[in-house]
């Protein structure tokens, strides 16, 4: 990636939206996981559950503003930053933005302050009825971003007006319904489960082994690992899903994911270890499970998995095509609304389909229409992104997956036969582990934005836009002014965030004369923060 | 099965040109007397019991109040397109320091009530102030750019470059424009605390509530005044335009004219409804911070602002961004929208959500409704911010 207008503007995203995507996993799922524990407050009657709501959505306030504050960036930064993009794509891509504040946002705003100032105004079924308010709204707001983001990635129901110079949407059915956004919305806010289930387990393991608030971790942790091993099995399905859509339309990607250099007869084996080299467009090294990669991207034994190359060779056909379509497209805007030669519109029909592609030649051609055989092949491997990144974050989701899936599995059957507190007197390295793979969920939830997004590449629009046609027309030195500040501002806001959560975690819930030994919990109490 | 053809195109750009004020006029309305107590903040508590009764009478609410900008630009994008991506790129600069002024300000609300240090919770006010006062500008300077015509070029393929430079944004009269916007949302916020908070808090919002308020009355004369005499000149559109037309931007000829801007006033003497209750209403709330009638005043001041606002939007219709570089380029109402088919969805969506998104903040704002004075604090210290 070259550090000009468009590397830099590519960086400023992809910083601004890995560090708000830090912060909204947690909000998806601790706000499920509140109204969930405060359900079992109005259901039982019992205090020690409005306890724990009052605790975790303390923790879950100082989360959730920094994805509120951090989210407005990711709003402006499409028209400050990729103009073009804005203008070329706005007409299908601004409405699900609109309707996510509509729909899901302004809910999900308007009674969180209900949640925190509430509590002695509403009766507890409206404080409830408030709570799931705050839940419903965050998960539809992420429905909303996804089918935003699904279409960016499968761009379906639309089509180019070259009166307009734009896509224009055809079908808003399909934008809403399209298949890359439902199996992504399912995955994205299962992960955010699993994070908030995560993190719960996390720190209710630390209380259990400092001696401290040993009720509410036990009951944290029991309600957490069950929502957190329903959530895992979740992303994972639904990450397979998105394996599937990503087969049908997303190839390089899923290449790319795999190091498949060549198409292999099918069913093609998995690379369970790589060592990519972009230079030779082969593996250096690899460890091959036969069979697994066929069954999982074709869910058959006979269809063959394209591999980089073959995929390569296929979008040179499409770039050509679409030098013709940029070509008479150049004639019919120049004839500003007037009709032009029938041939030309003709071949502008014809080719429009893969006018993406002919964007492509842009950066190696004067001249696309007559572009060398050199310069087509350069734009085809063009759309490969860098394997290796693409090949390791990949690998490191999935095993964060896998692993979340068997600690929260174990984690239920121990809760569930009453034997957690064996974990504080015996094993207390699980509980160890709990608290060390806090970090693990928002490591994992970064590789696949990570993959999902890098692995779109050279596409801000798979097959219609590419990223580098998509910028804002600034300068470098206007980048490097709001870069730095951004990187000034979040690192502030995260060292203060991290440092108020640790405070408040040290403190802990409210202490009640009915927990169990409170002499204990309070003689061990050591605060964690500087205060 | 073409739904969207029930409603002809001209008319949804009408209704979108309406809803886009309504939602900037929303914004202005909630999350302005948020950012007047904000910018007074410094002015209105000595103590920080003082300051923790301004910030705790707008607390609960603010986070909503917020999402109005945010649907606004939200319906910008889906709505107007061209006008999204020309106004956040062209106004790069501006658009930064608006952006990180608005992520300080929720952190601070959330955050300046977690640690009892003095040194931390002046941090947090600071940040309050700035994340109030500066877009509370800003937005007023944009303002004033876009009446004077915004320096800015199309090409055939409709990608944009701004000719601008950040300093240039600060012309006079945009300075002018951003003043009047801070009064006016101080005298805003003046009036909310006037109304919401207690003791020493409260009278101090009233005084400087009502220094604003005359600060606004004069500064929208002056304002109304450069207009109406041609010292800032508007835009006309010389050749034919068909109001149904596709967004083809640079197909039509403008020219500057020093009365253009007056000239829908001329053309429907009604649309001076506008003005007046910009200036009826200022006058209104400035009277009524000397009284006890206290909602009343609110609701003047509301009216002030809604009067305010519109008359810079009726001004310029069909106008929504002119270009000075290029007028031709300008973005109008007719030509800078989205398709037929978008502008009738998002109206659907939003004639189901729009009534429902107020209903439930009417419901929140009655549940949580009373004035907060350094009592109220006390007994909630923890948690209150």
């Amino acid at each position: 990636m070259e550090l000009d207008v468009v590397g830099l503007s590519r960086l400023q995203f992809a910083m601004t939206a890995l560090y708000h995507f830090l912060f909204v996993p947690l909000t998806i799922g601790l706000s499920v996981l509140l109204a969930t524990m405060e359900t079992v407050y109005v259901m039982t009657g019992r205090e020690i559950w409005k306890r724990m709501v009052k605790f975790w959505g303390t923790l879950f306030g100082i989360n959730f503003v920094l994805g509120v504050a951090t989210g407005l960036t990711m709003e402006f930064q499409f028209g400050m930053n990729w103009a073009y993009f804005s203008q070329y794509v706005g007409d299908v891509f601004g409405a699900p933005l609109a309707i996510e504040g509509l729909m899901a946002f302004f809910m999900e705003a308007t009674f969180v302050g209900l949640f925190f100032f509430g509590w002695d105004r509403l009766s507890a079924r409206q404080h409830l009825m408030a709570t799931w308010a705050v839940a419903i709204g965050t998960n539809f707001s992420a429905l909303w971003i996804l089918i935003a983001n699904g279409w960016m990635q499968h761009p379906v129901g639309a089509e180019f007006n070259p009166g307009t110079m734009r896509m224009e949407i055809v079908s808003f059915f399909e934008v809403m319904f399209n298949p890359v956004a439902q199996a992504k919305f399912v995955h994205t806010v299962s992960a955010g489960y699993v994070t908030a289930a995560m993190f719960v387990i996390g720190v209710s393991a630390w209380y259990m082994l400092k001696g401290r608030h040993i009720d509410i971790a036990k009951r944290s942790i029991t309600v957490a690992s069950a929502f957190g091993i329903a959530s895992a099995l979740s992303v994972v399905v639904l990450g397979d899903e998105s394996g599937y859509e990503a087969n049908l339309n997303q190839q390089m990607k899923l290449a790319t994911m795999e190091s498949m250099w060549e198409t292999e007869p099918a069913p093609a084996s998995f690379n369970l270890f790589a060592v990519p080299d972009m230079a030779n467009r082969d593996n250096a090294f690899a460890i091959e499970v036969p069979y697994v990669m066929g069954l999982i991207a074709t869910r058959s034994l006979t269809k063959e998995v394209p591999g980089i190359i073959e995929l390569v060779e296929r979008s040179k056909e499409h770039i050509r095509q679409g030098a013709i379509a940029l070509d008479a497209l150049k004639t019919i805007r120049a004839a500003k609304g007037e009709e032009v030669d029938p041939e030309v519109r003709l071949a502008f029909e014809a080719n429009k389909k893969h006018m993406g592609y002919g964007y492509l030649l842009v950066p190696f051609s004067d001249d696309p229409l007559n572009a060398t055989e050199e310069e087509i092949d350069a734009a085809a491997w063009s759309t490969v992104p860098n394997v290796w990144p693409m090949f390791w974050a990949f690998r490191i989701m999935v095993a964060c997956g896998f692993f979340f899936i068997a600690f929260t599995a174990a984690l239920t059957v121990m809760s569930s036969a009453g034997k957690l507190d064996i974990l504080r007197q015996k094993h207390r390295w699980i509980l160890q582990i709990a608290v060390l793979s806090i970090p693990l969920p928002f490591l994992a939830c970064e590789m696949g934005w990570f993959v999902a997004e890098y692995g779109r590449q050279p596409w801000i629009i798979e097959g219609v836009l590419p990223t580098a046609q998509a910028a804002s027309n600034l300068s470098v030195a206007e980048l490097l002014v709001t870069i730095s500040g951004f990187v000034i501002l979040y690192t502030v806001l995260l060292v203060v965030e991290i440092s108020l959560m640790i405070k408040a975690i040290g403190k802990g819930p409210e202490e009640h004369e009915e927990d169990p030994d409170p002499q204990v919990a309070r003689s061990n109490f050591t605060p964690v923060a500087a205060e | 099965m073409i739904l969207y053809e029930f409603v002809d195109y001209a008319t949804l750009k009408l209704i979108w040109w309406a809803l886009l004020g309504i939602l900037l006029i929303g914004f202005a309305v909630t999350d302005g007397f948020d950012m007047g107590v904000g910018t007074l903040l410094p002015f209105v508590a000595e103590t920080d019991v003082q300051r923790r009764v301004a910030i705790n009478t707008i607390a609960p609410t603010w986070e909503g109040n917020q999402v109005w900008f945010i649907l606004g630009g939200g319906a910008i994008f889906a709505a107007w397109p061209p006008l999204y991506a020309i106004s956040f790129s062209g106004f790069y600069f501006a658009m930064f320091i608006v952006l990180a002024a608005m992520i300080l300000r929720p952190v601070a609300f959330k955050y300046r009530s977690k640690r009892p240090d003095p040194t931390w919770r002046a941090s947090w006010d600071w940040a309050l102030f700035t994340g109030s006062f500066v877009p509370a500008l800003v937005f007023g300077v944009a303002v004033g750019n876009v009446l004077q015509g915004v320096p800015f070029t199309l090409d055939d393929n409709l990608r944009m470059t701004y000719e601008g430079a950040f300093l240039q944004l600060f012309s006079p009269f945009a300075l002018l424009s951003g003043l009047l916007s801070v009064s006016m949302l101080v005298m805003h916020g003046g009036a909310w605390l006037a109304m919401r908070a207690g003791g020493d808090v409260a009278i101090r919002g009233r005084r400087f509530g009502t220094f604003a308020g005359i600060l606004a009355i004069v500064l929208f004369a002056v304002g109304g005044f450069l207009v109406s005499s041609g010292f800032v000149e508007g835009y006309r559109i010389t050749s034919e335009v068909d109001p149904q037309m596709a967004a083809n931007i640079t197909m039509k000829e403008v020219v500057k004219d020093g009365s253009a801007w007056m000239a829908n006033y001329a053309a429907h003497p009604w649309m001076m409804i506008a003005p007046i209750l910009g200036f009826l209403g200022a006058i209104g709330a400035v009277i009524g911070l000397q009284t006890s009638y206290e909602k009343l005043t609110f609701v003047c001041s509301k009216l002030s602002v809604v009067g305010i606002i519109s008359t810079a939007g009726l001004s310029m219709f069909p106008f929504l961004l002119p270009s000075s570089s290029q007028p031709e380029a300008s973005l109008t109402v007719w030509d800078s929208a989205s398709s037929h088919a978008t502008l009738f969805n998002m109206l659907i969506a939003t004639a189901i959500f729009l009534p429902l998104i107020l209903v439930y903040t009417a419901w929140v704002y009655k549940v949580l409704w009373g004035r907060v004075d350094e009592q109220h604090i006390e007994t909630n210290n923890d948690t209150a911010y």
